[in-house]
C-alpha cells in the first residue's frame, strides 16, 4: 500500500499515510520532509557572517546580539507559522471532513466542514507560477441553494502532492462519500 | 443510513441504566446527555424527564439502555431489553460495554416491527457493529492478531451474507434498512461543549424561512440548553441518580461562589453611590452654558461620564441575558480592574521619592524653555526666514504682537509656579480612579499649558483666512465679476472706475502681504499640529485601555473552547472523539457581537484556514 513513492510538485519526496478506521472513517496524512539541518546552518551562518562584517566596520556590539536575536526569532517564526510538518484529511462518513495541518513546532490548525455543506470532492487544475498543477479541493454548497458551488476549500496546499497521490486520496474519499 | 450517537466521554464508565438524550430530527443522530442509574422507578423517570423538558425546552427522551455489567450483574440483559416496552420510542438503543474491553456494542430495536423480527434484526446489527469494531481494533493491534482476526471476520462476513440472502427472500422491505444501518460513536467532552456557549439562540424563535440549523449546531444547542439536567448529582438524596459531567459533585470554585455572594452588596453600594453622583451631576448649576461647554471639552469630564456609564452597566441588578452581554460586561470589568491597577502603580511611583516635586521643578523650566524657543523662532521669522524677503512693517507688527503674547504667558506661568506642585499632588490622586483618569488629566493639563500655541494658531489662521477671502473677492472684482448672494453664484457686474481702481490697489497690497501671513500661519499650524498629535496619542491610549477586550483575549488564550474557532476530531481506537468543536454557522453569528477584536482573530484564523 505504501510502496509507491510520492513527490510534491517540486519533486521532493513526501509520504502518504492512509488509515482506514472503518468503512466510514478514513484518515489521510501527507507528511513532507523535515527541516534539514544543512539549510538551517546555511541561513544561520549567512546571517552571522553578515553581522560580523557589519561589526567589523562599525565596531558596534549591538549588531552581533541583534543578529543572534534575529536568528532565534526567525527560526521560531519559521517552525511556528511557516513550516508545515504534515497535513491530514479525516473523512467521516455522514458527519463531515476535518482538515488539519500541524506545524513543525506542534501547533495545529484545524477546520471542520460539515457534511451538509459539502457538495463534492474533486481534483482541480490550477496555474501555479509557470506550471499547471493539480490539487484536491472540497466544493462547498450553501444549504439554501444546493446546486450551486458557494466556495472551494483546497486541500494539502502546503505540501502540494502530485496527481498520483491525489488520485489515490480522491478515490477513497469518493468511496466514503458515495456511501452516504 | 448511518446512525450517529454523540456520547459524552464522562459516561464511559457509568453504571448501567437508562440513556437520556435527544433524537435530532432529520439527521438520524442521537445525543446522549446523561445516564440514569439502576434502580429507578419508571414513573419517576418519566416525570423527571418531563420536568427537565419543561425547564430546558429541549425535547428530551429516554434513548435506550446502557449496560456496563460488573460482577454479579450478569442477568440484566433481558431486563434492559424489556425496558423498551416501558418507554415507548421509535427506536431503542442498547449500548453495551464490557469491563476491560475497549469498544461499545450497540443494538437498535425498531418499534414498528414485530417482536421476533426486531430481535433477529438487532442481533444481526450487533454482529455488524462488532465487525466494524474489530476492524478498528486491528489498527492498534499487531499484525499477527490482525491476520487471525481477518480470517474470522471473513467467516463472519460470509455468514452474514448468507443470513442476508435468507432474509432477502423473506422480506424485501426490511432488508434495505438493515443493509445500510451502521453506527458511529462520537464521543464529546460534555464540559467543553457545554461551556462553549457558541449557540445562543438569537431572537428566541428560529426563522422558518432559513434552513434548519446544521447537525452539529443542534447537538451543541442540545447540550448547552439542557443545563438543568446536570443539576442532579450523585450525592443528592432524590430517587434518581444520574451520571454526566457534574456527577462527581457540582463543579464550582469556592472563591468564585464567595465572590458571587460578595458582589451583590457591592453592586448595591456602587449603584447607590452612582445614584448620588448622578444626582449631583444633574444639579441645575452644572447644566448652565459655560460649564456644560467646558465639561464637554475637558477629557477628564468625558472620561468620568464614560466610567460612570460603565459602572452603571456593571452594577445593574439583573444578570446578563445573552453571551454577548456577558462578554461585554466582563470585558468592562476586566478593563476597569486593569485600569485601576495601572493607576495604583503610577501612584506608587509618583508618591515615592518625591517624584512629584521633581516633576513640578522640571515643569516651569520646561515652559520657560518652550517660550525661549518660541521667541527665537519669532525673531527668526521677523528677519528674513529661509532667505525670503518679507514685508518688513507687517512682519515686525505681527512678531511684536506674538512676542508680547509670549511674555504675558510666561509671567502667568511664573505666577502659577508656587501652586504647580500642589496641583500635581492632588491631580496625581486621581490616578487611583484609574490610569485613564491620570492620562486624561495630563491631556487637559497639556491643553491648558499650551494655550498660547493654540492662541497663536487661531490668530494666524484668522488672519490668513481674512486675507484669502479678501483676495478671492478682489480677484473677482479684478475680472469684472461679483458674488451674487441671493443666487449663490458668480455674476458679471460693471464696476465704476473708482471702485476698480481702489479694488485693484487693495488686491495688489494684499497679494504682496500674503507671503508674510502665510508663513506665520504655516509655522503656528505646525506647532499646533505637534500638540494635537501628543494629545491624540494620549486619547488613543485612554481609548485603548477603555475598550480593549482583555477578557475575551484571556479566554482565547487560556480557554479557547469557550470561544470556539477550532474543531478537532481524533480517532480513539474505535470511536471518534470530539475534543472541541465549533463551526462556521456559529461564527457568522458571533461576528455581530461586540467583542470585535477577538472575533477578527477568529475570523482571520478561519480565513487563513480556508485559504
Amino acid at each position: 500500500m505504501e510502496d509507491e513513492t510520492y513527490t510534491d510538485i517540486n519533486g521532493k519526496a513526501i509520504s502518504l499515510d492512509c488509515q482506514s478506521h472503518s468503512g466510514l472513517c478514513r484518515e489521510f496524512t501527507v507528511s513532507s520532509a523535515k527541516v534539514s539541518i544543512g539549510k538551517v546552518m546555511v541561513y544561520t551562518c549567512s546571517v552571522w557572517l553578515f553581522a560580523y562584517a557589519v561589526f567589523f566596520f562599525t565596531q558596534n556590539t549591538a549588531v552581533l546580539s541583534c543578529a543572534i536575536l534575529i536568528t532565534l526569532v526567525g527560526m521560531m517564526f519559521h517552525i511556528h507559522f511557516v513550516k508545515v510538518d504534515h497535513e491530514s484529511l479525516l473523512v467521516i462518513g455522514s458527519l463531515g471532513i476535518q482538515v488539519s495541518s500541524s506545524y513543525a513546532s506542534g501547533r495545529e490548525t484545524t477546520t471542520f466542514i460539515e457534511m451538509s455543506r459539502i457538495k463534492d470532492i474533486v481534483i482541480n487544475e490550477a496555474i501555479y507560477m509557470h506550471q499547471i498543477i493539480y490539487y484536491l479541493c472540497v466544493l462547498l454548497k450553501d444549504p439554501s441553494e444546493p446546486n450551486a458551488v458557494s466556495s472551494v476549500v483546497p486541500l494539502f496546499q502546503n505540501s502540494k502532492p502530485r496527481l498520483n497521490c491525489l488520485v489515490k486520496v480522491y478515490k477513497s474519499c469518493q468511496e466514503i462519500l458515495s456511501k452516504c | 443510513m448511518v446512525l450517529k450517537i454523540f456520547f459524552p466521554q464522562c459516561c464511559n464508565r457509568a453504571d448501567s441504566g437508562l440513556l437520556v438524550g435527544r433524537w435530532i430530527s432529520g439527521h438520524d443522530s442521537a445525543v446522549v446527555l446523561a445516564v440514569i442509574h439502576y434502580p429507578f422507578i419508571p414513573g419517576q423517570v418519566k416525570q423527571y424527564i418531563q420536568q427537565m423538558q419543561a425547564q430546558s425546552g429541549v425535547e428530551l427522551s429516554v434513548l435506550g439502555s446502557w449496560s456496563l455489567p460488573k460482577e454479579g450483574q450478569e442477568g440484566m440483559e433481558s431486563f434492559l431489553r424489556d425496558l423498551s416496552t416501558i418507554f415507548p420510542q421509535e427506536r431503542w438503543l442498547q449500548i453495551k460495554r464490557q469491563m476491560g474491553k475497549t469498544g461499545f456494542t450497540c443494538e437498535i430495536l425498531n418499534r414498528d416491527q414485530s417482536g421476533k423480527a426486531a430481535q433477529q434484526d438487532s442481533i444481526k446489527k450487533k454482529k455488524k457493529v462488532k465487525i466494524e469494531e474489530d476492524y478498528q481494533h486491528d489498527d492498534s493491534d499487531n499484525k499477527k492478531q490482525q491476520e487471525k482476526k481477518k480470517e474470522k471476520i471473513e467467516e463472519d462476513d460470509q455468514h452474514d451474507d448468507s443470513d442476508n440472502k435468507k432474509k432477502q427472500e423473506k422480506k424485501k422491505e426490511e432488508e434495505e434498512g438493515e443493509e445500510e444501518e451502521k453506527v458511529i460513536f462520537v464521543h464529546y467532552e460534555q464540559r467543553k461543549v457545554m461551556l462553549s456557549q457558541l449557540h445562543p439562540i438569537e431572537n428566541g424563535v428560529p426563522d422558518p424561512k432559513t434552513e434548519p440549523p446544521s447537525e452539529l449546531r443542534q447537538v451543541f444547542q442540545t447540550v448547552a440548553r439542557s443545563q438543568p439536567l446536570f443539576f442532579l448529582d450523585r450525592y443528592d438524596d432524590g430517587p434518581l441518580k444520574s451520571t454526566h459531567w457534574q456527577s462527581e459533585g457540582r463543579e464550582a470554585s469556592i472563591i468564585m461562589e464567595l465572590l458571587k455572594q460578595a458582589s451583590v452588596p457591592l453592586c448595591l453600594l456602587i449603584s447607590w453611590l452612582l445614584s448620588v453622583w448622578t444626582w449631583i451631576c444633574n444639579v441645575r448649576i452644572f447644566s448652565l452654558y459655560p460649564l456644560r461647554f467646558l465639561s464637554s471639552k475637558l477629557s477628564t469630564c468625558v472620561q468620568l461620564s464614560y466610567r460612570t456609564e460603565h459602572l452603571r452597566t456593571l452594577s445593574s441588578a439583573k444578570p446578563a441575558t445573552g453571551h454577548t452581554e456577558f462578554m461585554r460586561k466582563s470585558n468592562i470589568l476586566v478593563s476597569f480592574l486593569i485600569d485601576v491597577a495601572l493607576g495604583l502603580l503610577l501612584i506608587s511611583w509618583l508618591y515615592r521619592d518625591d517624584h512629584i516635586r521633581m516633576l513640578a521643578n522640571t515643569l516651569v523650566p520646561a515652559a520657560d524653555h518652550v517660550a525661549k524657543e518660541l521667541e527665537e523662532l519669532l525673531q527668526w521669522l521677523m528677519g528674513a526666514p529661509a532667505g525670503l524677503k518679507m514685508n518688513r512693517a507687517l512682519d515686525q507688527v505681527l512678531g511684536r504682537f506674538f512676542l508680547y503674547h509670549i511674555h504675558l504667558w510666561i509671567s502667568y506661568i511664573h505666577l502659577m509656579s508656587p501652586f504647580i506642585e500642589g496641583i500635581l499632588w492632588y491631580g496625581g490622586l486621581s490616578a487611583c480612579l484609574g490610569l485613564t483618569f491620570a492620562l486624561s488629566l495630563l491631556s487637559d493639563m497639556v491643553a491648558l499649558l499650551t494655550f498660547h500655541i493654540y492662541c497663536f494658531y487661531v490668530y494666524g489662521a484668522r488672519l490668513y483666512c481674512l486675507k484669502i477671502y479678501g483676495l478671492s473677492s478682489l480677484w473677482r472684482l479684478f475680472r469684472g465679476k461679483k458674488w451674487n448672494v441671493l443666487r449663490q453664484r458668480v455674476d458679471s457686474c460693471s464696476y465704476d472706475l473708482d471702485q476698480l481702481f481702489i479694488g485693484t490697489l487693495l488686491f495688489t497690497i494684499l497679494l504682496f502681504l500674503l507671503p508674510t501671513t502665510a508663513l506665520y500661519y504655516l509655522v503656528f499650524t505646525l506647532l499646533r499640529l505637534g500638540v494635537v498629535l501628543f494629545q491624540g496619542i494620549l486619547h488613543l491610549s485612554v481609548d485603548f485601555i477603555n475598550s480593549f477586550p482583555l477578557f475575551a483575549m484571556g479566554l482565547r488564550i487560556c480557554r479557547s473552547y469557550r470561544l470556539g474557532g477550532i474543531s478537532h476530531f481524533h480517532i480513539v481506537h474505535h470511536t471518534i472523539f470530539v475534543q472541541q468543536m465549533s463551526f462556521k454557522v456559529t461564527l457568522k453569528q458571533r461576528r455581530s457581537s461586540t467583542i470585535s477584536f477577538c472575533l477578527q482573530c477568529i475570523k482571520l484564523h478561519r480565513e487563513v484556514n480556508v485559504l
